[in-house]
């Protein structure tokens, strides 16, 4: 089979620069029952996050005497790809995300504040195109933060990439299939530190640092998108709670 | 909860802290390995790895089946991993968890992206590709489960046979050769326990640990890392590890030749 080109007259095929993102929206709160919530377009990535608790430890025997146990649900609807019909459940694959995206919010949240209690994070893929799990990440992030729940960062998530030989960053579909290299990784802005780290491909060492500094880039302007939901959701609730007019 | 846990973790780190481990091994050295190759001659490759006191087996077994739409010129690889319940006390029956699925992904991840089989070779006709399975049991677990079963399913493929395929059938007893392999991908595990790192963690350095990075790397590239735990690490510190993935990997390399 003939390789694909993803690169034609140095740009990509959707037309971006390999430094560029794809357009991204975070609106924070936006389910009623949720503790907290965060919807996210990314590209063509629609992805909601949701949280409940700190809550009631279920199962009991989970539960830890010195901290809140953290659980995450990454899931994709069987809808959600220009594939046929996804089968629902947890797969191998949603099973493996699920695990590394609890390990990112066990990094940040400060569970020693609640005991014996569970804070439960839901991620929602109800259309993918490539790079749910960063969108995840940075959409529960939001969550987690319109929940109350107290965090050291706000972390947030971007996949490097290689393709046609070359480092770029955030990844589509068509880019994560037919690239030669896939990096996402997760990080917590204030100390620059990786929260998580996977890579498939092969890259040399190089490629690797390259592919790095650039997510690391991108995760700033990542992060700012994150405060900005946050203050939208907020500076207008101030707002309306301004003097009541008489009248 | 287990209170002996909580003891121990407090003992390694002590340790840690004085640049210390409990075997006296070096920070950046490797617990001693052995692997056997061709130890269950039912199946078509395996090999077993004993790293210290961990010890790992796989199996290769060889079908033939229909190639996955979007590859329709190449086999199929398919690898799982199992967690016996005889290998520790806190395995359990049942359908793999997310420890299980995460080895056995990882494992598949350092093979696939360097192609260390070449899954072109493993196409027989239109709509008919060989489908190889690898099955990754551990039988005992001291620490280190990735580094052992990487090495040992690369060891399992290097030793397998391919059988023949003649009018519709698999002739097990006649080989046309051995697998065709392109690459020898070895993952090296670092343990990060108290702002320290060490290489090959054991099973108490794992529950002492914060996090835990795999590097998996051919002579010349890096074709898969993974981060496990709730720590984080600074790139310094990747760059670092890289470096020493590569160092250890020739030696790794030659112990499955």
């Amino acid at each position: 089979m003939e390789k694909m080109k993803l690169i034609i007259d140095g740009k990509r095929l959707d037309g971006r620069d390999l430094s560029e993102l794809r357009p991204i929206k975070i609106q924070a709160g936006i389910l009623n029952k949720a503790d907290g919530s965060a919807y996210i377009e990314w590209g063509k990535n629609k992805i909601l996050a949701a949280v409940y608790g700190p809550r009631e430890c279920i199962p009991h025997h989970e539960a830890s005497p010195y901290r809140a146990v953290i659980h995450c649900r990454y899931s994709m609807a069987p809808f959600s790809s220009l594939e046929e019909h996804g089968r629902s459940g947890p797969s191998r694959r949603s099973m493996e995300i699920s695990k590394v995206i609890r390990e990112v919010f066990e990094n940040v949240i400060i569970t020693e504040q609640f005991p014996k209690t569970a804070i439960d994070i839901f991620i929602e893929i109800l259309q993918a195109d490539g790079g749910t799990r960063c969108a995840g990440i940075t959409a529960a992030a939001v969550a987690l933060a319109n929940a109350g729940i107290p965090m050291k960062d706000l972390p947030c998530a971007v996949a490097a990439v290689k393709i046609d030989g070359q480092i770029g960053v955030d990844s589509a579909k068509l880019e994560d299939n037919f690239g030669e290299g896939d990096m996402p990784i997760a990080i917590a802005t204030r100390k620059n530190e990786l929260l998580l780290i996977q890579m498939d491909g092969m890259m040399s060492k190089e490629e690797f640092l390259k592919a790095i500094s650039m997510a690391v880039e991108a995760s700033s302007k990542i992060n700012a998108l994150q405060t900005q939901a946050l203050r939208e959701l907020y500076s207008t609730k101030i707002g309306e709670i301004g003097p009541e007019e008489s009248d | 909860m287990d209170i002996l846990d909580e003891i121990k973790k407090d003992y390694v780190q002590d340790l840690i802290r004085k640049s210390k481990r409990a075997d006296e091994r070096d920070f950046f050295s490797y617990r001693k390995i052995k692997v056997e190759k061709g130890i269950f001659p039912a199946a078509e490759g395996s090999a077993r790895v004993r790293l210290g006191d961990t010890q790992v087996v796989v199996g290769v077994k060889l079908g033939v089946g229909e190639p996955f739409s979007d590859r329709p010129d190449e086999g199929v690889l398919s690898t799982s991993a199992e967690l016996l319940p005889l290998a520790s006390p806190t395995f359990e029956p049942g359908p793999p968890d997310e420890s299980a699925i995460e080895l056995a992904r990882v494992v598949d991840r350092g093979i696939r992206s360097s192609s260390a089989v070449n899954l072109h070779s493993l196409f027989i006709e239109d709509n008919l590709v060989w489908a190889l399975f690898l099955d990754i049991y551990v039988l005992d677990h001291d620490g280190n489960l990735i580094d052992a079963s990487a090495l040992a399913a690369m060891a399992a493929l290097s030793n397998a046979k391919l059988p023949k395929y003649e009018d519709g059938k698999i002739l097990r007893d006649e080989s046309s050769g051995g697998l065709k392999i392109d690459n020898k991908a070895v993952t090296c595990t670092f343990a990060k326990i108290d702002s320290k790192i060490v290489l090959d963690p054991s099973l108490d350095e794992e529950k002492a640990m914060d996090a835990r990075l795999t590097i998996a790397t051919t002579p010349t590239n890096i074709c898969a890392i993974q981060k496990g735990g709730k720590g984080g690490f600074l790139i310094d510190e990747i760059s670092e590890l890289i470096d020493l993935s590569f160092k250890n990997g020739d030696g790794l390399r030659k112990l499955i030749e």
